[in-house]
């Protein structure tokens, strides 16, 4: 189990990390290392929440991206857009202006992300009837799926196994458009995602997609942005109501876009270390008779992901707004067809989500045991202060990297110091170790770096 | 390995530290999943009893691959009654533990059936042992 390779879409940029240790105080799961002066994401630990991105002071981590020019290798060219794409525009531009502009940039199609909620929300609410255990977990946030699957594998079971609201969306359009006539090789499918966590859970090898590729929702809105701003022309002022575009579409990403669609007692949270806490409850039955749970990686749901580039706050009124004026109009909105949704229903589930136990120090317990029991003693050395000069984000980190043979004893800037007083370790030897950890010339004296004499220069 | 912790009686913001802790180790130790819950469930039943009707108390785990042991032990007024304590609803929680949200009488029942064993004994007007021991194989 501990040795399956996890597709992740965050890298770092060798070329601009300097090692701030940042996000490797950030990450929620400690999967973020120093080595050579650069941060490395450990694969097997992470669950592509952003909380690194967001928080790299250079942009040194990046969310890989397919090439744009790819959707013009088919004829349909379908963008699946999640609705919190439109709500990062103000409302002097309507939804349709926006999605002309899409369209102008290679698009034949736009569809909501979220277009067949609808029919995910009845299986939802189906799951609810039967004897899975309760509380329910809501599959739609792939980061929540993984740290589920890593950090609380006995909770895996409580999710409802049912495929992502643009996946299902994707398999729908695919369909309505196959029906028209087209061939099956004419059409791409193309994924606008807000997060490094949609496209994980895409690219895992064990998934089908009907998705062809994936476009990073920042790049889009820049590009979208940047046509909205030039237009000359005054903007039509009556909204239009467009196709699929319920408030219950446009909503469900956002906080409690599920939950209030759901029966018996619904709780919503975002944020990972909010969740994390929560589960934490969960797992111990300390909180009981909840039926249904809406976790969520980021800080006001997708609004806040680490792809979105206005700020989430306004995002979240703008799509609320949007949907009040959609609500007030009293206008029908063109929805999926019964015969469709059906369709969709028909290819919903997906197998159980499985634990992935790769918390453990080993996976033989009688050998985890005794490393453990390393790991206890050597946290009676290890001084405590969480410093991350050892390049691990906490000494209980270091100590279980060293039990994995992944680092020394000797990489604890303390611990050195003790040792060269003790003549166990010559002082040069340990400049070298830091050098090893924190990059040849870290040690030099440099005055161009962020706050020193020549910032900037 | 055994590990320790310390419980004092009253605070209820605190119950549950000790199941968290005795929970992220055995996930460490790549204890089976469904296992670990019945664990962590049975100790915080056994955590609360201690802060909802005790004065103080230790909680001591052991860990082997073959079984968890864990006793708690605590100062306090004791359990006159044993068998009549185990039955399901039974409680004198007071009103105000009750209106925390505890005190449903089911904390007892709840650890006998989430360990393999489960042993209680108690002086009254000193305090009561209870272990927990879970078999692993
Ligand atoms: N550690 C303890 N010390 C004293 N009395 C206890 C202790 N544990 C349980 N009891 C008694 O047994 C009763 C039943 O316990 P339990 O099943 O956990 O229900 P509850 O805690 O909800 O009352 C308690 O109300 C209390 O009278
Ligand atoms: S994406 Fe999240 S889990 Fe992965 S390394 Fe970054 S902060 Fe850690
Ligand atoms: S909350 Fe939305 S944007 Fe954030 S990680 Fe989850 S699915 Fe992605
Ligand atoms: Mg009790």
């Amino acid at each position: 189990m501990s040795n399956e390779q996890f597709y992740h879409a965050l890298k770092v940029d060798e070329e601009t990390c300097f090692g701030c240790t940042h996000c490797m105080n950030a990450c929620p799961t400690q999967a973020v290392r120093i080595k050579d002066g650069v941060a490395v994401i450990q694969s097997e630990k992470c669950v592509d929440c952003g909380a690194c991105l967001r928080v790299c002071p250079v942009d040194a981590i990046y969310i890989e991206q397919d090439d744009f020019e790819q959707i013009f290798k088919y004829n349909i060219r379908v963008a699946v857009l999640p609705s919190v794409f439109i709500g990062q525009f103000s409302r002097q531009h309507t939804a349709e202006e926006i999605i002309d502009v899409v369209k102008g940039l290679g698009f034949t199609h736009v569809v909501p992300g979220e277009a067949v909620v609808d029919v995910i929300n009845e299986e939802m609410l189906a799951e609810y009837k039967t004897d899975r255990e309760k509380p329910l977990i809501s599959s739609f946030c792939p980061a929540i799926v993984s740290l589920i699957q890593l950090r609380f594998p006995a909770l895996a079971q409580n999710i409802i196994p049912l495929k992502h609201p643009a996946e299902a969306t994707a398999l729908y359009y695919k369909q309505l458009l196959l029906e028209s006539g087209t061939s099956a090789d004419q059409i791409g499918m193309f994924y606008v995602t807000p997060c490094a966590a949609k496209i994980s859970a895409l690219r895992s090898t064990d998934k089908e997609t009907v998705v062809d590729g994936i476009i990073n929702m920042n790049f889009l809105y820049n590009k979208v942005y940047h046509v909205l701003n030039s237009k000359s022309e005054p903007n039509r002022n009556s909204e239009v109501v467009l196709p699929y575009y319920t408030p219950k579409v446009m909503e469900w990403s956002l906080t409690q876009g599920e939950s209030k669609h759901m029966e018996g007692r619904c709780l919503a949270i975002d944020e990972i270390h909010n969740v994390i806490s929560f589960l934490e409850r969960v797992e111990n039955e300390e909180v009981m008779n909840v039926d249904f749970l809406e976790l969520r990686a980021c800080d006001q749901s997708c609004a806040g992901g680490a792809l979105m580039s206005e700020n989430r706050f306004l995002t979240v009124e703008r799509v609320h707004t949007r949907a009040n004026r959609i609500q007030k109009s009293g206008l029908k909105v063109e929805e999926v067809k019964q015969n469709h949704l059906e369709y969709v229903r028909e290819h919903l589930k997906i197998g159980e989500v499985e634990p992935r136990q790769t918390m453990a120090l080993d996976q033989d317990m009688g050998k985890a045991l005794k490393k453990m029991e390393r790991v206890r003693s050597m946290m009676c050395f290890l001084p405590g202060v969480d410093c991350g000069v050892c390049g691990a984000p906490n000494c209980q980190s270091l100590a279980e990297d060293i039990v994995m043979k992944k680092a020394h004893l000797s990489d604890c800037g303390f611990l050195q110091r003790m040792m060269e007083k003790t003549k166990k370790l010559d002082p040069d030897h340990s400049i070298r170790i830091m050098e090893k950890i924190w990059g040849k010339d870290r040690l030099d004296k440099d005055c161009k770096k962020k706050g020193a004499k020549y910032e900037g220069l | 390995m055994e590990l320790k912790y310390e419980v004092s009686g009253g605070d209820f913001t605190k119950a549950g530290y000790a199941s968290s802790a005795v929970k992220k180790v055995l996930k460490k130790l790549s204890v089976d999943p469904k296992i670990i819950k019945r664990i962590v469930v049975a100790l915080y039943e056994g955590e609360v009893n201690v802060v909802a009707h005790a004065y103080k108390g230790t909680i001591s785990v052991d860990i082997s691959p073959e079984r968890i042991f864990i006793r708690i032990e605590d100062e306090g007024p004791g359990i006159p009654d044993i068998d009549l304590a185990m039955t399901v609803g039974y409680s004198t929680a007071s009103p105000a533990v009750r209106e925390m949200g505890f005190g449903a009488g089911m904390g007892l029942p709840n650890m006998k059936k989430n360990a393999d064993e489960l042993n209680v004994s108690s002086k009254v007007g000193q305090g009561t042992t209870v272990e927990l021991i879970t078999n692993l194989n």
